[in-house]
């Protein structure tokens, strides 16, 4: 054991200072304006302090890393998709696949609470559930050979937990999708800059892909320049479009963006891979890291101030406009990307621990990429935070509440305690290019209003609607090949649950089975879509509770999966490791579908504004928002669905936790009675860092093992 | 003489960096790996392999799925 030397004690005295005065300054400023600088020093304050102590804590004490034991990539090693992994490449690639949308949108809606319940939760989250999470999954995943999640579930809970792990990940991937399609179309809708640009990355893709496919197999660093070159090009072409004749072609309503969505979305995933998916997944991934690189860049050197109040009356009252509920439990679910976030689950087994080249690792990577992921949420508060509150409310809040004329909205702000003119609206929507930003809910359009009033910043003005769009277009582009990618997945599942009553969909290429499967898919996440757009009490306001509440489920399995391993394999007393984590989600998300289902009050309660808005259509009267007897019999409709499905996901969130608490009670008395699957140990002959920077003791233990193998001549 | 030896060092690095990161440097890995494992096997070009390795993704569609 080594003792810490007066050089780390100084240092790592400094980052708690630096960490402590962020936190400090966050929560005892009141009325004044706050630079972001503070919110980023407490985050990457306590993100080192964190990393460097609790990760290290949890990879050495709790998991016993051996880093003598060789890793699936070692042991199985096809050269294709096992194969042992530089970290700091493995840390680029983990990264890229667990960051998109995710922690962009949350942090934006959850601002109408203020900035602080948002910061506390996504660094207090991170630290202490989902980069524990991520690493915890991933370790077990190494062990298991990068057996998947879903695999784990069955295997160590039982087929019952097993099962509704299965439906939970599919429920989840349809709302996904439908919610990520929602934002899309609201930042598109009547947008011909931002819709052309997006239309154009399609022939962009197809051109890369001819490229890769028949002209030079492979070389996927020079055809991604080629496109984001072509993409650059896309989006100032953009502008010209729209101030040109053609401009009318581009400006869609959004009934019309749902079709071409839906549309898309099935055509995409019925293509083959290399025409269209693996080059935008290409292109995606380069504009992914490189704007987040320039955000980053961005807020340090703009250091922008605070607008936002630290804590909104809104937080307490739970009657905000863009989505409704109290702060508990409602921040803590709109917020998953970030803090918590049940999908990385499915990226920290299956695909990584195949790449992982020492288990010693899982830090760097499981831990310390969701710790950067939840710098991006950071971003993404920061970002709007950063606009005037008036503009955000006018931006966030559906047309239901605030009307569709400037005037209407700067009333409606005002009654809500900020301060826009008409005015003031309308020039905000001039500076950006577009016909208006009234309700352009969802969360890119105010994120791209942020990410324009940074970099303008930092490069003026003028070039304000350029990054407004270039944002926009960051976001749309990766969720479009979500859409792809998530029908495809959603595909695969249904073929697997199909096959098991119907034989010919068990074979995965029968072509008339894959286009049933596919168009069923795309149906279920476009009637979602379809219902966001068409409904009268805003779509975001209704549906993402809802996504919150999945992805937390998603959580709740990860967890639960975790907490049952650390029980079996021997480790019960550090089973609070995940288990608090665990508690928390579960009351948090159990909260959360109990209010939706329950409350009295008809904004949180689905079957509350349901039992409202039939008595009304029964009296033969309409109520506002809706305009129309159609608008009502929506509403009802749609609180139904919504309803049963907050239900049934409350419900297999207890199936999962009852039966993982069943299995480690079973353990806890009779341990000979479970049994654990894990991959025997084999000696491990590579060596390799654990950290990305190499010990003095790694260096040498690479050296030496260089001269032991290297073959003369070689 | 010292600068543009590091200069060439860090060129030199981000050019593994990205072509590793992109997975072009797939090719090359599979071809080192064949060589070492199967002396005798075939060795696909790189537009047989890289065809294969899109077909794989086909198959299952899990392979390389992002995150929200």
């Amino acid at each position: 054991m080594r003792t810490a030397n007066v050089r780390s004690i100084v240092i790592w005295t400094l980052v708690a200072l630096v960490g402590a005065a962020g936190w400090s300054v966050l929560a005892l400023s009141r009325g004044e304006n706050v630079s972001a600088a503070w919110m980023i020093a407490a985050a990457l304050g306590s993100y080192a302090i964190a990393y460097r102590f609790y990760a290290k804590f949890i990879a050495h004490k709790v998991l016993k890393v051996d880093g003598t034991r060789a890793t699936p990539a070692e042991r199985l090693n096809n050269g294709i998709d096992f194969h042992p992994t530089d970290r700091r490449v493995l840390l680029g690639h983990h990264f890229a696949a667990i960051a998109g949308a995710g922690p962009l949108v949350g942090p934006v809606l959850a601002a109408q609470m203020g900035y602080l319940p948002g910061t506390v939760w996504i660094i207090a989250g991170v630290v202490f559930a989902g980069a524990v999470q991520d690493m915890v999954v991933l370790f077990f995943s190494t062990r298991r050979d990068g057996r998947s999640l879903g695999q784990m579930a069955r295997e160590e809970i039982g087929p019952f937990g097993g099962a509704a792990a299965l439906i939970a990940a599919f429920a989840i991937m349809i709302i996904l999708l439908g919610v990520l399609a929602l934002v899309i179309v609201n930042a598109l809708a009547a947008s011909p800059w931002g819709t052309f640009s997006i239309a154009m990355t399609i022939p962009i893709a197809l051109l890369m892909g001819f490229y890769l496919r028949v002209l030079r197999p492979g070389r996927i660093a020079e055809v991604s320049l080629i496109g984001v070159a072509l993409l650059l090009l896309a989006l100032v072409a953009g502008r010209w479009v729209a101030e040109s004749s053609w401009a009318g072609t581009f400006t869609l309503a959004p009934s019309t963006l749902v079709v071409w969505l839906v549309a898309y979305g099935f055509i995409a995933s019925i293509l083959p891979v290399w025409m269209l998916l693996a080059p935008r997944d290409y292109l995606s991934t380069f504009m992914k890291i490189g704007t987040i690189a320039l955000l980053a860049l961005g807020v340090v050197i703009a250091l922008p101030t605070l607008k936002m109040d630290a804590v909104t009356d809104f937080a307490s009252r739970g009657d905000g406009p863009v989505f409704a509920g109290s702060l508990f439990p409602f921040v803590f679910i709109t917020i998953a990307c970030g803090a918590l976030s049940g999908f990385h689950s499915l990226i920290s087994s299956g695909t990584t621990p195949k790449m992982i080249q020492k288990e010693t690792q899982v830090r760097m990577i499981g831990y310390g990429s969701m710790l950067m992921e939840s710098s991006v949420a950071i971003m993404a508060l920061v970002a709007a935070s950063i606009i005037d509150p008036g503009l955000y409310f006018a931006m966030n809040a559906p047309s239901g509440a605030i009307g569709t004329t400037v005037q209407n909205a700067s009333q409606a702000v005002t009654g809500w305690g900020y301060h826009i003119s008409p005015a003031d609206l309308a020039q905000a929507a001039k500076n950006v290019e577009e016909s208006t930003l009234l309700s352009r809910t969802g969360g890119a359009p105010t994120l791209a209003v942020g990410v324009s009033e940074i970099f303008s910043k930092v490069t003026g003005g003028s070039l304000r609607a350029f990054w407004y769009h270039f944002a926009i277009m960051f976001e749309a582009l990766f969720i479009l090949t979500a859409l792809d990618a998530g029908t495809r997945v959603g595909r695969f599942m249904l073929q697997d649950i199909l096959g098991n009553v119907i034989r010919p969909f068990r074979n995965v290429s029968w072509k008339p089975g894959l286009v049933i499967t596919s168009a069923a898919v795309c149906a279920l996440w476009g009637y979602f879509l379809w219902v966001g757009v068409h409904e009268p009490l805003g779509g975001i306001n209704q549906l993402f509770p809802i996504f919150g509440i999945s992805n937390q489920l998603l959580a709740a399995v990860a967890l639960a999966v975790c907490t049952t391993l650390l029980v079996k394999s021997g480790r019960l007393k550090w089973a609070w490791i995940t288990g608090i984590p665990l508690a928390w989600d579960a009351t948090v998300t159990l909260t959360a579908s109990y209010q939706k289902v329950f409350s009295s009050d008809p904004k949180v309660g689905f079957f509350k504004q349901r039992s409202v808005f039939q008595d009304a259509i029964d009296a033969g009267k309409v109520l506002p928002p809706a305009k129309s007897m159609d608008d009502m019999h929506t509403v009802v409709t749609n609180s139904t669905v919504d309803g049963v499905l907050s239900a049934v996901l409350a419900v297999l969130i207890v199936v999962v936790i009852a039966d993982a608490l069943r299995v480690c009670i079973r353990h806890i008395r009779r341990p000979a009675l479970s049994s654990l699957s894990e991959s025997p140990y084999v000696e491990s002959r590579i060596t390799a860092p654990a950290g990305l920077i190499p010990t003095r003791e790694e260096k040498e233990e690479e050296r030496r093992a260089v001269v032991g193998t290297a073959a003369p001549g070689d | 003489m010292r600068s543009s030896v590091l200069l060439r060092r860090a060129i030199r690095g981000v050019r593994w960096y990205v072509r590793e990161l992109t997975d072009e440097s797939a090719y090359d890995r599979y071809v080192a790996h064949l060589r070492k494992t199967h002396r005798d096997a075939q060795v696909p070009s790189r537009r047989e392999f890289e065809r294969m390795r899109t077909d794989r993704q086909e198959e299952d569609p899990r392979q390389g799925f992002r995150c929200c």
